[in-house]
């Protein structure tokens, strides 16, 4: 498979161009600090007296809201300002496979910023006896959570040459996806529309899908929206840079 | 494909809004010439040489790289092409040789051969000391070099060089010529520049260009005969427009 052999290529840099630079440690250490925080001082883990990661995963959508677009950034924006994009993009390889590449890549990273989270896994099994099937279900549902943003974040950073123009507009496109479907904005929505168009509304929220995967529902239509979000996203990428060079 | 070249423009036309940066520009090249693209800045020779390599899509025109057409077969048309982009780009943060290895595995190449193509490459452009250095450490010259390799690093049948004598000292710039000037024995080079002894010195037919169309197109021999005092500069001067004058008629 050509393809994928030209995908695979771009991924390896990709990846180790986070661990060359000091952004990879950074990263996973201020992700591992924050999320220990959130969960155990601010979440109450060990006063709920409950055996579930409930604590650790409600934080997530706002965590990443400003940690993902911070990986993603430079996705795009980094090839405009070096001037290495017109060298990629005149390899024979499609913009496609530099697309795909690029975002599997720091996906990759971010399930591995997420894997190292495990520590509570063993903390929460320790002391009680939690389900863990709603554990795995909660893990999965963050990292498409996460999957959904950083396409987000490729498809602003594809915009600009700027990388702190590219992390702004990406924190707000995910600040609308979490508030579509955060109680206090759907609660105001009901004052002033019908229910049904505030299920609308909510239906196009990350918090509600997320929300079902915290519950160890595995809907389909959840997983649905996740992949749907991040191929429009991806797609959008590759309409931008075709945009581009059309001048 | 008989009767034309291994490279065959036709009516290329590049709007960037209502600006043409190229207007109607034709040419062809065959195996083993060395064509020098001449003209002022802003002339169009990058934004030519970007729909070449497949960069631009064009607005209309054809080209046609190897027979095949850049438009409809974009993969196998860029497989021939070797490029080395202004201002010689490269991921800052990845060392010489881990650059190049990227670039060879993009080109397709893979274990042993893959191996023997970096080290042709970087033996070619003198970078064994830095190959470990990473890019954004490099000085201009080494930095360009890298960029050089990367685009002679599969051993293309044309090699499409925007400016590479750019920023290289006067010793360096000699190197690159040779270079072109041998690579061009059995390939097809297509490089840009302004300085006009470098054409006299490497190419084996000039196109000068301007506002976006070709205003000259011979050997340096027959381009130097249209001046009395036989020097390419007086030509160059008689034939194009410098931006004062422009913006005087604009006025």
């Amino acid at each position: 498979m050509n393809a994928w052999a030209n995908i695979r290529t771009i991924m390896k840099r990709e990846l180790s161009g986070y661990f060359t630079s000091p952004i990879a440690y950074v990263f996973l250490v201020i992700f591992l600090l924050l999320t220990g925080f959130f969960t155990f001082t601010i979440g109450n883990f060990f006063e709920r007296g409950e055996a579930s990661l409930v604590s650790f995963f409600t934080w997530h959508p706002w965590l990443y809201l400003f940690l993902v677009p911070a990986v993603g950034m430079r996705l795009w924006s980094e090839e405009r300002r070096l001037g290495t994009m017109e060298l990629l993009l005149t390899m024979p390889i499609t913009s496609w496979q530099a697309i795909v590449g690029k975002f599997l890549a720091s996906w990759l990273f971010l399930a591995l910023a997420l894997l190292l989270t495990f520590p509570v896994i063993i903390t929460v099994n320790y002391f009680g006896d939690p389900d863990n099937g709603l554990i795995v279900a909660g893990y999965f549902g963050s990292f498409m959570l996460a999957g959904s943003y950083l396409a987000i974040s490729c498809m602003t950073s594809a915009l600009t040459r700027n990388q702190v123009i590219s992390f702004i507009l990406s924190v707000m496109i995910c600040l609308f996806f979490i508030l579509a479907g955060y109680s206090p904005v759907t609660d105001l929505l009901t004052r002033i529309a019908s229910p049904a168009v505030v299920d609308v509304v909510a239906a196009f929220s990350v918090m509600t899908h997320f929300e079902g995967f915290q519950r160890g529902v595995f809907d389909s239509r959840d997983l649905v929206f996740f992949i749907s979000v991040i191929g429009f996203m991806l797609f959008t990428t590759g309409v931008i840079i075709r945009n581009q060079r059309s001048g | 494909m008989e009767g034309c070249g291994l490279i065959t423009v036709e009516h290329l036309v590049k709007a960037f809004g209502p600006k043409l940066a190229v207007n109607d520009v034709s040419f062809s090249v065959e195996r083993g010439e060395v064509l020098g693209f001449l003209g002022p800045n802003g002339a169009g020779k990058s934004t030519t040489m970007r729909m070449i390599t497949g960069y631009y899509p064009p607005t209309s025109g054809r080209i046609l790289v190897g027979g095949h057409d850049m438009v409809e077969d974009p993969l196998a048309a860029k497989r021939l092409i070797g490029y080395l982009p202004e201002n010689a780009p490269g991921y800052a943060d990845m060392t010489v040789n881990g650059f190049l290895n990227f670039c060879a595995e993009l080109r397709g190449l893979q274990g042993d051969a893959r191996k023997r193509a970096v080290y042709r490459a970087v033996e070619l452009c003198f970078l064994e000391s830095v190959l470990y250095q990473s890019i954004d450490t490099l000085s201009k010259g080494y930095k360009h070099r890298t960029c050089l390799a990367q685009s002679l690093i599969h051993d293309p049948d044309i090699l499409i060089l925007d400016e590479p004598t750019d920023g290289l000292d006067p010793n360096q710039k000699h190197e690159v010529r040779n270079l072109i000037k041998r690579l061009g024995e059995n390939k097809v080079v297509i490089f840009s520049t302004h300085i006009l002894e470098e054409v006299e010195a490497a190419c084996s037919r000039v196109i000068i260009i301007d506002r976006g169309c070709i205003v000259a197109n011979g050997t340096p021999a027959e381009l130097q005969a249209r001046s009395p005092l036989g020097k390419l500069d007086d030509v160059f001067r008689a034939i194009t427009l410098p931006d004062t004058v422009k913006v005087e008629t604009h006025a």
